[in-house]
């Protein structure tokens, strides 16, 4: 930072200066992963994931509700087939947040593209919008710089978590066995949009606690999502003129 | 609890990361081709949601009331506060509080 009056427009630095304007633009956010994480930790101890396969998911998956997702169908044998279905469903709006940056990386080469891609989560996602909202552009160096703060502060999180959590000998007396569904319930709800999505979530609960009760595993997660969002997008198929609100 | 194999943790952690990967560039390159609007699109839009919806019904039930008591208060302060961490604390301290007063 050598110039004070460059700040307010630095969003659009390219190289280090950018890497590193990215990087500090994301460090509120990284509080909140960090701590978010550190639960995500603690419950990855309980069903006995080592600290580097957590790791290994942590820089290679990097989706958080997905990770919560994997980490609570975490029971040998693996349902691999419903967790990476399960995974598909929850980051489906990384397509369209993939498709969102496309501006961003207008006039970069594939290889720019296929690198940088990798390192876009909620968060520094939304950062790098807002931020090109305000100065009109942004480079593809100030993603990078928020998606490697973000990175940083999860596996910071989730490892200390970890560490905590292999101590902890009874999760039941600190309620980390309800952890799962306070998180997901509050994630749930940070994604509601109005009253239009009572009816899905209703279709979607009451398909869910069905399901549950007749077939094994967890395919009731993915049975209640689907039920949700076709009557979601049945019940639209009379008001399409009505364009959604973006 | 039997050892889970070393092999089988890296399949699942792999699968996950690549279906995550194939999305987020899937989106990039086929920003275009992606449908602004209609049924598939609201279908698309709805399944955040849906999704985390049916991952938490069924074990809120089966918590019981204090479950119960606890999931709403964490939608209401997820919906107040904005704050998942702080819903997500004010969550279990429910269900750490009641499981003391009502035991079983």
């Amino acid at each position: 930072m050598k110039r004070k009056e460059q700040v307010h427009t630095s969003a659009h630095l390219d190289g280090h200066a950018g890497l590193r304007r990215g990087f500090a633009a994301n460090l509120p956010v990284a509080a909140s992963v960090a701590a978010y994480g550190s639960v995500l930790g603690v419950l990855a101890a309980q069903k006995h994931i080592s600290w580097f396969q957590l790791l290994v998911m942590n820089v290679s998956v990097f989706a958080g509700s997905a990770q919560f997702v994997m980490v609570d169908m975490w029971v040998p044998p693996l349902p691999i087939a419903e967790m990476t279905l399960a995974v598909f469903a929850i980051n489906l709006r990384y397509l369209l947040i993939g498709a969102s940056l496309e501006p961003v990386f207008r006039g970069t080469s594939f290889w720019h593209k296929a690198t940088r891609i990798h390192w876009v989560a909620d968060e520094n996602w939304a950062v790098t919008m807002a931020a090109r909202r305000r100065w009109g552009d942004v480079s593809t160096a100030f993603l990078l710089g928020g998606g490697l703060c973000v990175v940083s502060a999860w596996c910071l999180g989730t490892l200390s978590g970890h560490l905590l959590g292999a101590a902890v000998k009874d999760p039941g007396a600190y309620a980390l066995d309800f952890a799962f569904i306070a998180v997901f319930t509050a994630l749930a709800v940070s994604l509601w949009r109005g009253r239009g999505d009572a009816v899905p979530w209703l279709v979607a609960a009451g398909t869910a606690v069905l399901v549950e009760r007749v077939l094994p595993g967890k395919w009731y997660i993915l049975g209640g999502a689907l039920a949700g969002s076709l009557s979601a997008a049945m019940s639209k198929q009379r008001g399409e003129e009505r364009a959604p609100d973006a | 609890m039997p050892e889970l194999h070393e092999m089988e943790a890296y399949l699942a952690i792999g699968a996950a990361a690549l279906a995550t990967y194939a999305l987020r560039f899937g989106g990039l390159l086929l920003s275009s081709r992606l449908p602004r609007g209609g049924r598939f699109r609201t279908f698309m839009d709805a399944l955040p949601g849906t999704l985390l919806v049916s991952l938490v019904a069924p074990g809120i039930l089966a918590a019981g009331p204090s479950g119960v008591l606890a999931g709403c208060c964490t939608a209401a302060v997820a919906y107040k506060t904005k704050n998942v961490f702080l819903a997500m604390m004010v969550g279990m301290g429910v269900v750490a509080a009641t499981r003391r007063i009502l035991p079983g």
